[in-house]
């Protein structure tokens, strides 16, 4: 199958059928959606997660990675970040007339190749088409006004939902504050904070695309699968997916719910070279910039180290690095608060992110 | 003196009460990053002057801008933080959201494809800052005369140090030495601050961007209370005379003007304006003086003067927020309010 969706794969007929055939089925060779039900039945168990995650991110293919890697890794992720298991996946794809149909395909084979990477099966999906607005534009978008980013880049017309389910069955039985449920709340004084690798590249990289900036940086899009398998049997309170908002805004979050201090050191946090470079130069702050493979993880002092080894063996965990700690709040002001310690000494106190960030970078 | 004892001596200093202020809106987010005032003896106050070009623009100047971007065919392109700031009645983004036609761009160059690509569409660009940016205007301008390309203008709003500084000290802001610009400077030279300095026997330092640069401009100021010095720790890149080149290519296309500062007024000698025949790009920068507070208890105002800290502000974090400014010290990362509320410069 070749050309551009038109508004016809969008009918629910024969060109729809084709679409789903020869595009969406023979690629994600799933014996469940190839019985083409209305929904998938699966296998199940006791106590599941499930969450769901739209993407919109442009431009669709990027330096290291693309839309359909980041849909099923931003939902793994989620699932992962829970202590779940990830299972199942549903997709669901709004296309825009226009699109070609081989740019839909390098997206589907990379979301089918993550899935097998990530080992959860894709059995659900649904297809819309819509007028294209981004791609063909309207005079507004074409002459740069209403353009948020930089270059005007317009290039969309694939729009990717997808819901995940994970099972609970047997997590983190070593973790007696919560009763093996992995949770924001469960942070307590004496905790440490860990981050699983460099922060800032996916940020980095779309923004040096968008800005037609040459450089190698690439984006971190990865299933984080093994790094939480990897720390299973050890007592661990909090996971969380250190995506949009950054590093910063997560940890200010983790802090309020737990309603306690965190602290972390500016010389321990880890950022690649070559992304702080480029953050110097255009003003940007690697703590507040988002990130698609990376996890923050807070554990028991006892099990800090021993974590921290068995993450950093882990696949896309080679970069981890202990940050910061837990400690028990000094006054009514320090309850929920985020400290950096900078690198000549100061202490800086950090909010979430202000402001937009960069849009639609997921 | 190593920078051990440098901090040391700037967390123990009992001395004298010292107010020192810093003019540029990328010093007052480098110290609210290094944590400095956390590293600071309580009798040395530090100050955020009016060094972000973003809160210094005065609200008639907005309104212009959301004026021309309501005009059919016609685009007003800006850097990103001037969209947020407000005008007498609304932002550029709130106007944005009422079908008025914005770009953000990241350069005033990425207006040249823009505008070669469509020839009937007018493009405005919002060329706000000092001396540091007002350089890239001027390449603008020759790029468009070089390709004959007409259908781009500037709504100017550029702004000149120090003439605000002497203004400051002519007017009640009670401050014992400045951090001088080091952006800044490259182009002007540090000379530029001698009068002052004389003039009000304080000393001026001008400053890199890096945490212990920051002391250390921090230590000589404290060293050389009540002398009309000026210091240069910024040697790498900053010297007396400035850069002539780019002074050269400001002046071809820019004289000086006097300048409405928001919250402060009009001060003589503080700007620029496009000159002679290049008045032809000029969108209708002149005149636009009126100033409007948003909301009558900000004190955008008293805090860009060194009067007030944001924290006194009876707005502050309240219903003025970076999401929510009253004024426009909220709007930018560079902005004072801005940076005690997100950074946390939470000084004792």
């Amino acid at each position: 199958m070749t050309g551009t969706i038109t508004m016809q794969h969008g009918s629910g007929g024969s060109a729809t059928g084709e679409l789903i055939r020869e595009v969406f089925a023979e690629t994600f060779q799933s014996e469940v959606i190839n019985q083409m039900e209305d929904a998938a039945v699966v296998e199940g168990c006791a106590n599941i997660a499930i969450t769901t995650d739209s993407f919109v991110v442009t431009p669709l293919i990027y330096s290291g990675g693309d839309i359909g890697r980041l849909a099923v890794c931003g939902t793994v992720n989620d699932l992962l970040s829970r202590g779940a298991t990830p299972k199942y996946l549903t997709c669901g794809f709004i296309l825009e007339e226009g699109t070609p149909i081989a740019t839909l395909k390098t997206i589907v084979r990379s979301m089918a190749e993550t899935a097998r990477e990530a080992g959860v099966k894709l059995v659900a999906g649904d297809t819309k088409v819509i007028e294209g607005s981004s791609r063909n534009g309207d005079k507004q978008s074409k002459d740069g006004a209403n353009a948020i980013n930089a270059g005007g880049i317009t290039d969309g017309g694939i729009y990717i939902n997808t819901a995940g389910v994970g099972f609970l069955t047997g997590n983190f039985k070593n973790n007696p504050a919560s009763a093996g449920i992995i949770s924001a709340k469960n942070a307590r004084p004496g905790d440490k904070i860990i981050v699983t690798g460099n922060l800032g590249d996916h940020h980095a990289a779309l923004l040096a695309a968008r800005m037609e900036i040459e450089t190698d940086i690439k984006s971190d899009n990865a299933p984080l699968c093994e790094i939480v398998e990897a720390i299973r049997d050890l007592e661990v309170h909090t996971i969380r997916d250190i995506t949009r908002g950054g590093l910063a805004t997560v940890l200010k979050e983790l802090a309020e719910t737990a309603d306690q201090t965190f602290v972390i050191e500016s010389e321990k946090i880890p950022v690649d070279e070559k992304v702080q470079d480029f953050c110097g130069i255009l003003g940007l702050d690697p703590l507040y910039m988002g990130n698609e493979g990376k996890m923050a993880v807070i554990v028991a002092e006892k099990d800090a180290e021993k974590a921290l080894a068995n993450i950093k063996k882990a696949k896309y965990g080679e970069n981890a690095k202990i940050i910061g700690e837990v400690t028990e709040p000094k006054s009514e002001a320090d309850r929920g608060a985020l400290y950096e310690k900078t690198a000549i000494g100061g202490l800086r106190s950090l909010s979430v992110l202000q402001g937009e960030g960069l849009p639609r970078i997921c | 003196m190593t920078i051990e004892e440098i901090k040391d001596f700037l967390k123990t200093y009992d001395g004298e009460e010292i107010r020192l202020m810093e003019v540029c809106g990328s010093h007052t987010e480098a110290i609210a990053k290094n944590g400095i005032p956390a590293m600071l003896s309580p009798k040395i106050r530090l100050l955020s002057g009016p060094g972000c070009p973003v809160c210094v623009t005065p609200s008639a100047y907005i309104d212009r801008l959301i004026e021309l971007a309501k005009e059919p065919d016609t685009v007003v392109a800006t850097f990103g933080d001037l969209i947020r700031v407000p005008g007498s009645r609304e932002s550029l983004s709130e106007a944005k959201g009422s079908g008025a036609n914005v770009a953000m761009v990241y350069s005033p160059l990425d207006v040249l494809p823009l505008a070669k690509e469509h020839p009937e569409t007018i493009y405005i660009f919002a060329a706000v800052g000092f001396e540091t940016t007002t350089p890239v205007y001027a390449c603008l301008l020759e790029q468009l005369e070089a390709e004959e390309i007409e259908n781009v203008r500037l709504l100017t709003a550029l702004k000149t140090m120090p003439a605000v500084i002497g203004y400051m000290l002519e007017n009640g802001a009670k401050i014992d030495g400045f951090l001088a610009p080091g952006h800044v400077s490259v182009v002007t030279g540090s000379e530029i601050f001698k009068p002052l300095a004389e003039k009000n026997n304080i000393p001026f330092c001008v400053a890199g961007f890096q945490g212990n640069e920051l002391l250390v401009a921090l230590y000589d100021l404290v060293k050389n209370q009540h002398q009309g010095v000026v210091k240069n720790d910024y040697p790498a890149v900053v010297t007396e005379r400035g850069n002539e080149k780019a002074n050269e290519l400001i002046n071809h296309y820019f004289e000086p003007s006097d300048a409405v500062w928001r919250g402060i007024g009009n001060v003589k000698n503080s700007g620029r304006l496009l000159k002679g025949a290049y008045q032809k790009y000029d969108a209708g920068s002149r005149g636009l003086d009126d100033d409007a507070k948003i909301n009558a208890a900000c004190i955008c105002d008293q805090v860009l003067m060194g009067k007030k800290k944001p924290p006194e502000c009876p707005l502050f974090g309240k219903v003025c927020k970076p999401l929510s400014p009253q004024g426009a010290c909220m709007v930018s990362t560079e902005g004072s309010c801005f940076s005690y509320f997100a950074n946390g410069r939470c000084d004792k």
